[in-house]
């Protein structure tokens, strides 16, 4: 029950926000923090006192939604979701906070956009059914797209509709396999069913498992994303406002992820042990690719973006691996990622703030106005080139070490990913905050070293104590 | 518990300076940083005196979990855990101790600097980090201090960020280091993958089990690392970007560029033998790199006009001995020697400091002159260096020095070529050590401002101990016995010639008398005579050549930079999205042709629209 | 009286369609394509009327006052559309109504 509370409080709070805005400017977005923090807090406390363990998924609601197909509400959570979702409300707060003063138009609109995004994604985590998954897949697609054509930058509306037609064509191939699923259970179990649990037990016909397989995995490579299918994601993440790009990097991109591992890999497991050849190689592209992409960008955000691409690449590599310790790495990288690439984003936006530029080529020497601002930068790099000491670094070895055993070759070409990310870290940061004084600067406000530090900290304690998440995460069913 | 705080104290240390640094002035600042090395000096050495009564020999101390690897059914846990052997107790005698040391006169002599908070925070996280790599106890938590030290490397070359040299040269040691660490990395994948473990301990006890010599897993390990160890210790081909990191403040230089950092790679090698013993193969690689980098830097420290630049090859090619050492076989004298280096390359560097400052931030030796007379206490300080340096006999340099040196000839995995490349090395070391004194410090005075003494009492005394340890400290010998145990195997039965050990006692002495003549210009009071023997110097293309470090730097520019740049830059736009994005050319197309129907025009729809039911009556007909 | 065969009345009746249709494309002025359309529905009804008298049957008629009544109507309606199209762009010329250009 109390994941749908949670989103209807998340929609309804938008909605409210979005009415007071009306009645006096200025109130939506502190309703909208409001709201976040109080269902976060609810959410983290309640599963605190839960007597459940969420060692396996959990089902929370079940409510008959369309009976001549057998389609229900059903949501169930376990560790993975769990986490994800804590990911999912840090990284709210923090979008929230990003666009206090970024946001001047229309900010009713625009917060409630971004409450029912998280709605969306909440649902997304959390949804069994297969047919609500699928929807709620949706529904996070549209105010993120308006969130970007409506904020965005000087491209705009280019990005928004790429951002969208790339995910939606992808998700129309995993709504055929998601309907073919359903008719195979109907032709072995007697009726149509959409629900994840009744697809575990189902004996797929190893011949065309393969295709519905791909069908959901090309659906979350582009979501993910992977080379060749990226491209979108420059697009949108450098077009996007500040709060965005940190969705899109921080639990958008996670999406993709979730999906296959929850999907791809446990559904059809033959099928993807068979493919996971050619996943590791798409991988290993996406690594290195990523990388040499994000050296020659100019464009600050874009760079992020290209090296987002990178270390999913190290994400999908490592799914593919099928070892306990690849899925560690899967687990670590996902949160780690989420929070090191929302804090270069977030840090793109406040140097966005203070000089209208993207352009590196326009930065140098922010150190000297800002200390600050630079130490928490060289830390956010460090984070993205995997220092050890920091989260990155936990699931880029648990990642290469596992992969190593399946992939030892593609796993020592994907390992030059590493120095490919210390030189695009160096350039990012080089350029914007070493070099000679170009522009004049302002530290950081109160507000921003909240969200600098409070990103910091979990990265470092992730870094120092793996632990803490390591033993509730997910393995595979392995 | 002793050893659980020992980094701690300069971690805290950096903490409160990073945090309040706008609070504290620069006599609270330098009492932290420089008061937190005095308590890590004394740990150490309480440490290191507590480590004979120990059982084994060796004392451990675990802090928690860091995380636990699966190895098949069980998990290997790698924990954030200290582990004291005679090994790393030497290595954290020589970092703190050398470390506080510098960090005094770094005090004194960044006094002005307006960063000097973060100055001495860096100095302070750069010894949390490499106390963490020395006293790891397994290859994780080594990395950990290993990428740390690098990354203090990277923000103290760039320290004045604000110059664009600093910054590449930063960046340039940064990458060219992450190289190496890759190669480690990689190595530690292929090692847990082999013995399913993380530990030095373990690794060492697991290989020599498991494994017999010249085992094909053992080689491929050891080469990887030792891609590690030549990155972080500037030896070839990875050493390009030590000359470079010479834009550091000098007692960054001083510390990280000749006392500890860039001899982690030598610490690894070392702290990694069982593995490296297992690979005779690897081990002979190590020797030749060894000594092809002391001949490679020895002949460029030859050239070489900044007064720092020719410390820094000097520095490389004494980690050639070092490698040289290990690669014999002869680890204790490794280690001894990388002691002694600490000693009086700090010395050097921060008598070079000192004098660099005395002249107003004027490095090139030839713009120098007749230093002796002007700062006879900086020079007789660089003297001592220099004649450690050259391993006069009686010096600590000589002590170390001759014990690689001796054991090469016999070694199976060295022998006499490697031998008479250290005599060769050790011929160039006083040839260089000796142009470099004649033209900085003897000869005319070549500067036109008085010179600024630095006359602190603190800098004095830091000056004077690193003095005295560069003089004696060739009696410290460690005795490192219980961690090298099995070193005998590689050592073959050859008779040695008897004048073996003369001739390597009188080679640094033939080299001072050789350049004692052969550089007699440049000692001369006479201007004239001075400027065309530099003139002469300039024109040759040899020397020009040598001067640009043998062009390794341009090698590698042609080879590996301006290809990926070239790369990058063509494909900036990213091909894939181009091809992609080729789809909606694709459809634009159609769509133009198609709009080019939808004119507007009702009677061309008309027309059209008759045309279509005659083509249809006409086909349906037929 | 002979009756005319059908053929005839057919060809005739293709003739003047034929004709109404090629006013109707060819000129521009609205107030002729008006007219065209007139010629096409007329040629239309001389179909009916033709089949009517050789089927003997009174359908034939009743749908040619069928059409008749709607040209009627038709051409209040169009010549409405043709006062505005004056008003609107001074001209009669019917490429002027062409904003549904793709």
């Amino acid at each position: 029950m109390i994941i749908s509370l949670l989103m209807i409080g998340l929609v309804f709070s938008g909605g409210f926000a979005w009415y007071m805005e009306t009645k006096r400017s200025g109130q939506a977005k502190f309703i909208a923090l409001l709201a976040t923090i109080i269902l976060g807090s609810s959410f983290t406390l309640y599963i605190a006192t839960s007597p459940e363990s969420y060692a396996e998924l959990v089902l929370l609601t079940k409510v008959t939604w369309i009976s001549v197909f057998n389609i229900h509400y059903m949501i169930a959570l376990d560790h993975l979701s769990i986490l994800l979702l804590l990911l999912t409300f840090i990284l709210t707060v923090v979008a929230i906070l990003i666009s206090w003063r970024e946001i001047t138009h229309r900010q009713g609109f625009y917060y409630f956009n971004l409450l029912t995004t998280i709605a969306g994604i909440i649902g997304v985590f959390t949804a069994v059914d297969m047919f609500l998954f699928f929807f709620f897949w949706e529904v996070m697609l549209l105010p993120m797209t308006a969130l970007i054509a409506i904020w965005g930058h000087e491209n705009r509306h280019f990005a928004a509709i790429k951002f969208f037609i790339f995910t939606q064509v992808s998700s129309l191939l995993m709504l055929i396999a998601i309907i073919l699923m359903a008719f195979i259970h109907q032709q072995q179990e007697g009726q149509l069913s959409f629900a994840y649990q009744d697809w575990l037990t189902l004996t797929l016909p190893a011949d065309y498992s393969y295709y519905l397989m791909l069908g959901f995995f090309i659906a979350f490579a582009v979501k993910l994303p992977s080379f060749p299918v990226h491209s979108w994601l420059p697009d949108a993440h450098t077009q996007a406002p500040t709060a965005g790009s940190v969705l899109l990097a921080g639990i958008l991109l996670k999406t993709g992820a979730y999906g296959l591992i929850r999907f791809v890999i446990v559904l059809f497991p033959q099928a993807s042990e068979e493919f996971a050849p050619i996943a590791a190689v798409l991988a290993l592209i996406s690594i290195l690719y990523g990388a040499k992409m994000a050296f020659a960008q100019t464009d600050f955000k874009r760079l992020v973006a290209y090296s987002s691409i990178s270390h999913m690449g190290f994400v999908m590599l490592a799914l593919f691996a099928f070892n306990a310790n690849a899925f560690q790495g899967v687990i670590i990288t996902l949160v780690a990622h989420g929070l090191s690439s929302a804090a270069l984003f977030t840090f793109a936006g406040m140097i966005y703030a203070r000089i209208h530029s993207r352009d590196l080529r326009e930065m140098g020497g922010f150190w000297r106005a800002s200390p600050v601002m630079g130490g928490f930068a060289l830390a956010f790099v460090a984070a993205a080139f995997g220092m050890p000491g920091l989260a990155n670094f936990i699931g880029e070895f648990y990642s290469l070490i596992g992969a190593f055993q399946r992939f030892p070759l593609i796993t020592i070409l994907a390992a030059l990913g590493i120095i490919g990310s210390a030189i695009y870290g160096m350039l990012l940061f080089q350029s914007s905050f070493q070099g000679p004084v170009k522009n004049s600067f302002i530290d950081l406000s109160i507000r921003e070293r909240f969200i600098a530090t409070s990103l910091f900290i979990f990265l470092l304690v992730l870094g120092l104590f793996p632990n803490l998440i390591l033993q509730y995460s997910f393995n595979g069913g392995l | 518990m002793l050893l659980s705080f020992l980094p701690f104290y300069p971690l805290i240390s950096f903490l409160l300076i990073i945090l309040l640094k706008k609070q504290l002035s620069w006599w609270q600042t330098s009492v932290l940083s420089v008061g937190a090395m005095l308590l890590c000096a004394i740990t150490s050495l309480v440490l290191f005196n507590a480590l004979n009564q120990a059982p084994d020999g060796v004392i451990t101390s675990h802090l928690w979990r860091w995380f636990s690897l699966s190895d098949g059914d069980s998990f290997v846990s790698v924990n954030f855990s200290f582990y004291l052997d005679a090994l790393s107790a030497v290595m954290i005698c020589v970092v703190s101790c050398v470390g506080f040391l510098i960090h005094l006169f770094a005090a004194v002599y960044m006094k002005e600097d307006e960063n000097f908070g973060r100055f001495m925070a860096y100095m302070n996280l750069f010894i949390v980090a490499m106390l963490i790599l020395v006293l790891a106890d397994n290859l994780v938590l080594l990395y950990l201090g290993w990428e740390g030290v690098g990354l203090c490397s990277f923000l103290l070359i760039g320290f004045w960020y604000q110059e664009k040299a600093n910054v590449l040269a930063a960046r340039k040691a940064f990458i060219v280091t992450r190289i190496g660490d890759t190669s480690m990395a990689i190595g530690l994948f292929m090692l847990f993958n082999a013995l399913g473990s993380v530990n030095i301990v373990d690794v060492s006890e697991l290989a020599s089990a498991q494994w017999q010599l010249g085992n094909n897993d053992a080689y491929w390990i050891c080469l990887l690392l030792l891609g590690g160890a030549v990155g972080k210790s500037a030896q070839l081909p990875l050493q390009t970007w030590l000359p470079d990191a010479m834009a550091g403040p000098t007692p960054v230089s001083a510390l990280i560029h000749a006392a500890t950092m860039v001899t982690a790679g030598v610490y690894l090698i070392a702290r990694m033998n069982g593995l490296f013993i297992l690979s005779p193969q690897v081990m002979n690689y190590v020797a030749w790199i060894g000594a092809i980098t002391l001949l490679l830097a020895g002949i460029s420290a030859l050239v070489q006009t900044d007064i720092k630049r020719v410390l820094a090859y000097s520095t490389m090619s004494q980690i050639g001995y070092m490698m040289l050492g290990l690669g014999a076989g002869a680890w204790s004298a490794g280690i001894f020697h990388l002691m002694t280096h600490a000693f009086f390359k700090a010395l050097l560097f921060l008598t070079a400091g000192a004098v660099i400052y005395a002249l107003h931030h004027q490095q090139n030796v030839f713009k120098m002159g007749g230093v002796l007379k002007r700062l006879p206490f900086e020079s007789s300080l660089f003297i001592i260096g220099l004649i450690c340096l050259m391993a006069l006999p009686g010096t600590s340099g000589f002590f170390s020095k001759e014990a690689i040196i001796g054991q090469l000839w016999s070694s199976a995995t060295a022998g006499q070529a490697l031998w008479w490349c250290a005599i060769l090395g050790a011929f160039l070391t006083s040839v260089y050590s000796c142009r470099l004194f004649f033209i900085a410090f003897l000869g005319q005075e070549r500067f036109s401002h008085p010179v600024t003494n630095l006359s602190n009492k603190g800098l004095k005394a830091s000056l004077i101990t690193l003095a005295l340890l560069s003089l004696v400290g060739g009696f410290l010998v460690p005795d490192l016995s219980g961690v090298f145990v099995n070193t005998t195997q590689g050592v073959n039965n050859v008779v040695e010639p008897k004048w073996l050990h003369s001739v390597a006692i009188a080679t640094p002495i033939v080299g001072i008398v050789f350049s004692w003549f052969y550089f007699s210009q440049y000692r001369s009071a006479e201007p004239n005579i001075y400027q065309q023997a530099q003139l002469k110097e300039n024109q040759n293309p040899i020397v020009r050549y040598c001067f640009s470090g043998l062009g390794f730097d341009h090698l590698y520019e042609l080879v590996f930079i301006k290809p990926f740049v070239f790369i990058a830059r063509l494909n900036k736009r990213d091909v894939v999205d181009q091809c992609i994005m080729s789809i909606t050319w694709y459809v634009g197309l159609w769509r133009d042709i198609l709009v080019y129907s939808q004119n507007g025009l009702m009677r061309w729809y008309a027309a059209a629209f008759a045309i279509g039911l005659v083509c249809f009556i006409g086909g349906w007909l037929l | 009286m002979t009756a005319i065969p059908l053929e005839h009345v057919l060809i005739l009746a293709c003739i003047l369609f034929s004709i109404g249709f090629f006013g109707v494309i060819v000129r521009k002025n609205t107030l002729f394509m008006l007219m065209s359309l007139e010629v096409m529905l007329n040629a239309v009804g001389v179909a009916f009327i033709g089949a009517g008298s050789v089927w003997q049957q009174a359908d034939g008629q009743v749908m040619f006052v069928l059409i008749l009544t709607l040209a009627a109507a038709e051409v209040a309606v169009g010549l409405a559309l043709l006062i505005r199209l004056q008003q609107r762009f001074k001209s009669l010329d019917i490429d002027c109504l062409s904003q549904l250009k793709g």
